[in-house]
């Protein structure tokens, strides 16, 4: 071990995570919350059909706080894979593929998620 | 399998661009409505078109997460059995939930 200038490969405490990366783990994420999701939108049909007592319990618990909260998540969710799902629509058209391009397509989808799940939730 | 994974492509982009339209829509209605109280809700959705659209909604979501699910499925598990059976559970599961939601929308808005 002569020499210690030797070059070393990519060590994980060094290296930096790209953005494009945590958008491609978070549309995978979001997606799968959301088929979760799903079956909290077929419980909410069923409720709806049933009516009456069957409905009020479900309201109780589908506006219940920690309901809410999972609401927004899954708003975020929604606001994500929308927004990264057209990404992935423009880079099929061929465009968009460029690194600065990806990086900023990234951050914009990013942003947007934040934004419109405030609004959606908080501001409107 | 051959040209399976075209198709499979092909579905998920038409379904993906039908639930812009759709999702938007949907979370846009719901946005509008004063509470989720059952009169409420049920008022919105007398308005058929808007039973319309919200059964389109179920048909394309249930068939949209069917193929995502799929895909992540075939990532993770390699055991062939538990893969094997994985995949069928979820074409089992999306397929009741498609059907399911459909007819509890027809029956909220046409009064089965």
């Amino acid at each position: 071990m002569s020499n210690t200038e030797r070059p070393l490969s990519p060590h994980l405490s060094i290296y930096r995570w790209p953005i494009t990366m945590t958008l491609s783990i978070l549309h995978r994420i979001t997606g799968v919350a959301m088929s979760l999701g799903l079956l909290v939108l077929t419980y909410w049909l069923v409720a709806l059909a049933a009516g009456g007592p069957v409905y009020a319990k479900a309201y109780a618990l589908l506006t219940s706080v920690p309901a809410r909260v999972l609401l927004i998540g899954w708003c975020f969710a929604f606001f994500l894979h929308l927004g990264n799902g057209i990404r992935h629509l423009v880079w099929d058209t061929g465009r968009g593929f460029e690194k600065s391009h990806a990086n900023a397509s990234a951050w914009f989808v990013l942003l947007f998620a934040v934004v419109a799940t405030a609004l959606y939730w908080v501001l409107l | 399998m051959s040209g399976s994974a075209t198709r499979h492509f092909i579905a998920q982009r038409i379904s993906a661009t039908m639930l812009v339209v759709l999702g938007l829509w949907f979370a846009l209605s719901m946005h509008k409505l004063d509470s989720m109280q059952h009169v409420v809700v049920l008022g919105f959705l007398a308005t058929p078109w808007h039973s319309v659209m919200l059964g389109l909604l179920c048909v394309t979501l249930a068939f949209h997460s069917y193929l995502g699910v799929q895909v992540v499925i075939e990532d993770y598990v390699h055991a062939p059995r538990v893969k094997w059976l994985s995949l069928v559970l979820s074409r089992a599961v999306h397929l009741v939930i498609g059907i399911l939601c459909v007819y509890k929308v027809y029956e909220i808005g046409f009064g089965a």
